[in-house]
C-alpha cells in the first residue's frame, strides 16, 4: 500500500471506533501510527513543514514529542500538502478588518473526513436523526467565490443535523422576529436544534430578545454553541449566566458548548454534563507551560496544543493555539466518557482578538 | 415519472446541472455544482420528492448518484 492508502485505512479504522470509548493507551497507539504517517506525508509534500521539522517521527513517538506548529503560521503562509488541483475548498478564519485570516486548504479527502468525524461526535449528543434547526446568524454569512469563512463553515457543518433550516437574524444582525415566531409556533412541541457562535447567541439573540422584551418558548430545544468566550469575558458573562439567560428568554435548558478551531475542523471537543471538554477518538489535547513550552501538569493552566488525525491536505495535525486551558484528568470524568478532559480559560493576553464569532465586528459592544 | 427519472430530476433541480450529467458515476465534490452547500439542498430535495426522512449517516454516505439510489432503496424506494 502507498502511504496515502495506509493513512486512509488507519483513519477510517479510527473513525469506526467509539468516539469516547477507547482506552487511553489503545487510543494513543492508534494516534501515534496516524501521526507518523501524517508527518511523513507533510514532510514530503510541504517544504515549509519539512524545513521546520527535520526530526524523525515514528509510530513510537509519544504525542508530546511530535512537532507542533504555531497557529499564527497559517496566517503568514499558504501551507498545503497537496497539489493545487486537488484543493476543493479554502477555509478562511477571522477575516475581520485589520486582521490577517488563516487560510486552510482542503482537498476532497480531508473535507470528507472532517464531515464524517464531526457527524460521529455530534451523533453522541443528538442521535442520528435530523431536527428542525434554528441558526442564530444571518443567511448572508455565506461567503462568495469558493472561499468559506469560519462562521459559515461551522454553520454548514452543523447544518447536516438540521432540516427546515431557519436563520434567526436579518442581514443587519437584528432579530428576524417573523421567522423566529413561525419556527417556534411550528416546532414548540418537538425537539429542535439551535446553533450559533457563542458571541452571536449572546449579543444578537439573548440580549436582543431582552431588549425587545420578547420571550420564546422552545422547551425541547438543544442549543449548541462554539467560538469562544473572548468577547463575553470582557462583558463578564460566565457560562452559568449564559445558560440562565437562555432559559429565561427562550426556555432553552439544554445547552452544549464545544471547543474547536477553524484550523482543525471536524475535531471538536464537546462539553459534557460536568462542564468538561472531552477529546474524541480522532483528537488529543496537550497543555504546555507558556514560557518554556514544557508539559503542564494535570490541573495546571497553560497553552493548549491540539492534535487531530484529520489534516492531510494541510500540515495542521499538531497546532499550538493561543488559548489557555487546563487538563483535569484522563478517562475518569464523572460523565463516564473516556479520554482526556479539560477546560478553556480564554486567550493569552496580548493576542489579537480572533475566533469564529468575532468575525462579526460589533460596534456597540465596546470590545 | 418513474423513480429513476425522479432521482435524476432531483439532482438536476438541486445542483443546477444538465440531466445528462447525472450518471451513476457522478461523485460528490468532483464538480463545482455539487459542493457541501448544494449537498444539503439535494438532501432536502430528495426528502421532498421521495417523502423520506434521511438521517446524518445517509448524508455522509451519499457520495455519488449510485449511493443516493442505494440509500433510498433502504427506505423502500423501488428502482427496478
Amino acid at each position: 500500500m502507498t502511504m496515502a492508502e495506509d493513512y486512509q485505512s488507519a483513519l477510517s479504522a479510527l473513525l469506526d471506533e467509539p468516539v469516547y470509548g477507547l482506552s487511553q493507551s489503545e487510543k494513543l497507539t492508534r494516534l501515534q501510527a496516524v501521526f507518523a504517517l501524517l508527518h511523513e506525508h507533510h514532510s514530503q509534500h510541504c517544504s515549509a513543514y519539512h524545513n521546520m521539522f527535520r526530526q524523525p517521527v515514528t509510530c513510537n513517538t509519544p504525542l508530546d514529542q511530535l512537532p507542533f506548529m504555531a497557529v499564527r503560521l497559517f496566517k503568514l503562509f499558504a501551507l498545503k500538502s497537496v497539489p493545487d488541483n486537488d484543493v476543493v475548498k479554502c477555509l478562511m478564519s477571522s477575516g475581520t478588518s485589520g486582521q490577517v485570516p488563516s487560510r486552510i486548504f482542503l482537498d476532497s479527502l480531508t473535507s470528507r473526513m472532517q464531515s464524517k468525524a464531526l457527524v460521529k461526535i455530534l451523533q453522541q449528543f443528538l442521535g442520528k436523526q435530523r431536527l428542525p434547526m434554528l441558526i442564530i446568524d444571518s443567511p448572508d454569512v455565506k461567503g462568495a467565490d469558493g472561499k468559506l469563512n469560519a462562521r459559515a463553515a461551522g454553520i454548514q457543518g452543523l447544518a447536516m443535523f438540521g432540516r427546515d433550516h431557519t436563520y434567526a437574524l436579518n442581514p443587519d444582525m437584528t432579530l428576524n422576529t417573523d421567522a423566529i415566531s413561525l419556527f417556534c409556533q411550528r416546532y414548540q412541541d418537538q425537539p429542535v436544534l439551535v446553533f450559533g457562535f457563542t458571541f452571536m447567541v449572546w449579543q444578537h439573540f439573548v440580549s436582543a430578545l431582552k431588549t425587545s422584551d420578547m420571550t420564546l418558548h422552545l422547551p425541547h430545544a438543544h442549543l449548541f454553541h462554539s467560538g469562544g468566550w473572548k468577547k463575553l469575558e470582557a462583558q463578564k458573562v460566565s457560562n452559568e449566566t449564559f445558560k440562565q439567560q437562555l432559559l429565561a428568554v427562550a426556555g432553552i435548558s439544554a445547552v452544549t458548548n464545544f471547543y474547536g478551531m477553524a484550523e482543525q475542523v471536524g475535531s471538536v471537543f464537546m462539553e459534557c454534563e460536568e462542564g468538561m471538554l472531552h477529546a474524541p477518538v480522532t483528537a488529543e489535547v496537550i497543555v504546555r507551560n507558556p514560557y518554556d513550552l514544557s508539559l503542564a501538569k494535570t490541573g495546571e493552566s497553560g497553552l493548549i496544543q491540539v492534535l487531530s488525525a484529520l489534516p492531510y491536505s494541510y500540515p495542521g495535525y499538531s497546532i499550538l493555539t493561543e488559548d489557555r486551558g487546563t487538563i483535569h484528568g484522563v478517562g475518569d470524568c464523572k460523565c463516564g466518557r473516556s479520554g482526556t478532559y479539560f477546560t478553556v480559560q480564554g486567550r493569552l493576553p496580548k493576542v489579537e482578538v480572533r475566533g469564529c464569532s468575532d468575525t462579526s465586528s460589533s460596534p456597540g459592544s465596546g470590545v | 415519472m418513474n423513480n429513476q427519472d425522479k432521482l435524476r430530476q432531483a439532482f438536476v433541480a438541486a445542483l443546477g446541472v444538465k440531466p445528462e450529467t447525472v450518471t451513476d458515476e457522478l461523485q460528490y465534490n468532483t464538480i463545482a455544482e455539487w459542493d457541501s452547500t448544494a449537498h444539503m439542498v439535494l438532501i432536502a430535495e430528495l426528502e421532498n420528492v421521495f417523502d423520506v426522512m434521511l438521517d446524518t449517516d445517509d448524508i455522509i454516505d451519499m457520495s455519488s448518484v449510485k449511493h443516493a439510489r442505494l440509500i433510498l432503496q433502504k427506505y423502500d424506494i423501488d428502482f427496478a
